[in-house]
């Protein structure tokens, strides 16, 4: 249990897939104008993660791994260049499917997320997180949680800028500083208080 | 000749796809430490925004509307495959450095953004300049940050030693923030602002 715990501690926190490994910064900077979209896209992204990183995680070990097709009598096939594309074709896949599911069933969760849904499938912090899933080894049971923390870690780490960047339409700053290049700063910083984290051990 | 021109030079500096557009930056950051990797990393976005806009421009009337982002996606992935298998053949030390960022290639704003924003318009030559363009504007600013990165946080330029740091009998005491995440972003941070203040009617 405990090697659960910091698996997902790690991706919220320490490993937080905006702060340390900058990915989906795109979304990260264009969406954190207010506090209540960025929840919404944070929820979407954990909704997500929760499916893709463990589906990909499946596709991995069945049929793409070395030696993974043993089962169907080819066990020197090595399939795993074809990751890349597999895995952006299931992140396509199940974001189309995610829209189609929400639109029948739960209509104003659906109104509510928008263009972000459909936005997610280039979001790099979801196929960040299946290739990661990928590089480290993780079984079904891991990445599973991996794929929760992944997406909690951006959504918390996204509700916090658009949190400081609301209150920064008040501040005095040199005009041409304002608006992305101040932003970027900002996430400096953020991204430095995150490395504090990295000190904590289980 | 002009547009063809215009489709070269224009990503550089007034349209520039990291400083302006704030597209790519995803997968840019991390790689920025050592000039090294910037320049490997630089190369293979230069090549895979290229020949996907050259691609997509080439069959743009025969896309179906409706299934173009998935056209576009399988155009796109295909080239990085091709480019990733490439580094994993002939340079092996340099793809296990990048990791998952040349995979994270396919999700690069820039190389979608330009396929869907330019190539669905224009014809091949020029769609080509532009994928040429845009990733050079795209690597300008990524190996200023990692000249600034690295000559500041290891004293060194492609690994060869500029300023003689302390640790190896010399004077220069090494900035270890600059070695760290957040400091790319203090860069770009700041490439903007200069940017900005050179050009005002690009302020916000």
């Amino acid at each position: 249990m405990a090697h659960y715990f910091t698996i997902f501690f790690d991706s919220v926190f320490v490993d937080n897939i905006a702060l340390t490994f900058f990915l989906g910064m795109c979304t990260f900077i264009a969406v954190s104008k207010k506090v209540d979209t960025a929840i919404m896209l944070g929820i979407a992204v954990v909704a997500v993660e929760l499916i893709t990183v463990p589906v990909n995680n499946i596709l991995y070990n069945v049929l793409l791994k070395e030696g993974a097709l043993a089962w169907a009598g080819y066990p020197e096939l090595d399939l795993s260049f074809l990751g890349l594309i597999t895995y952006i074709g299931v992140i396509a896949a199940i974001v189309q499917i995610l829209e189609m599911f929400l639109d029948k069933y739960f209509p104003a969760l659906y109104n509510a997320l928008g263009i972000f849904l459909p936005l997610i499938t280039v979001n790099c912090a979801i196929l960040g997180a299946s290739l990661f899933m990928v590089e480290r080894d993780y079984n079904f049971a891991e990445s599973t949680v991996y794929g929760v923390g992944v997406g909690v870690g951006f959504g918390v780490a996204l509700a916090l800028l658009a949190g400081i960047r609301e209150k920064l339409v008040y501040s005095d700053m040199p005009k041409a500083l304002r608006g992305v290049g101040a932003t970027f700063i900002i996430v400096g910083l953020m991204a430095m208080s995150f490395q504090a984290f990295s000190g904590l051990q289980f | 000749m002009s547009k063809a021109k215009d489709a070269l030079l224009d990503p550089l500096f007034n349209n520039n796809p990291i400083a302006l557009q704030i597209l790519g930056i995803c997968s840019a950051l991390a790689v920025t430490n050592k000039m090294s990797t910037a320049l490997t990393m630089s190369i293979a976005v230069i090549l895979v925004t290229s020949c996907s806009n050259a691609a997509v421009s080439a069959i743009r009337n025969h896309i179906p509307n409706s299934i173009r982002i998935i056209v576009q996606m399988t155009i796109i992935a295909t080239l990085v495959i091709i480019v990733d298998q490439m580094l994993k053949a002939y340079a092996y030390e340099m793809s296990k450095q990048l990791s998952v960022y040349v995979g994270l290639i396919i999700t690069n704003c820039i190389v979608m953004g330009r396929a869907e924003a330019y190539a669905m318009k224009n014809p091949v030559y020029e769609s080509w300049l532009d994928g040429i363009g845009n990733g050079l504007g795209y690597s300008l600013i990524l190996l200023i940050v990692a000249f600034l990165r690295e000559l500041f946080g290891s004293g060194s330029f492609f690994g060869l030693t500029i300023l003689n740091p302390v640790n190896n009998d010399g004077w220069y005491v090494t900035n270890g923030l600059m070695l760290l995440a957040p400091s790319a972003f203090f860069l770009i941070g700041f490439i903007i602002w200069a940017l900005r203040t050179w050009k005002p009617e690009l302020q916000e």
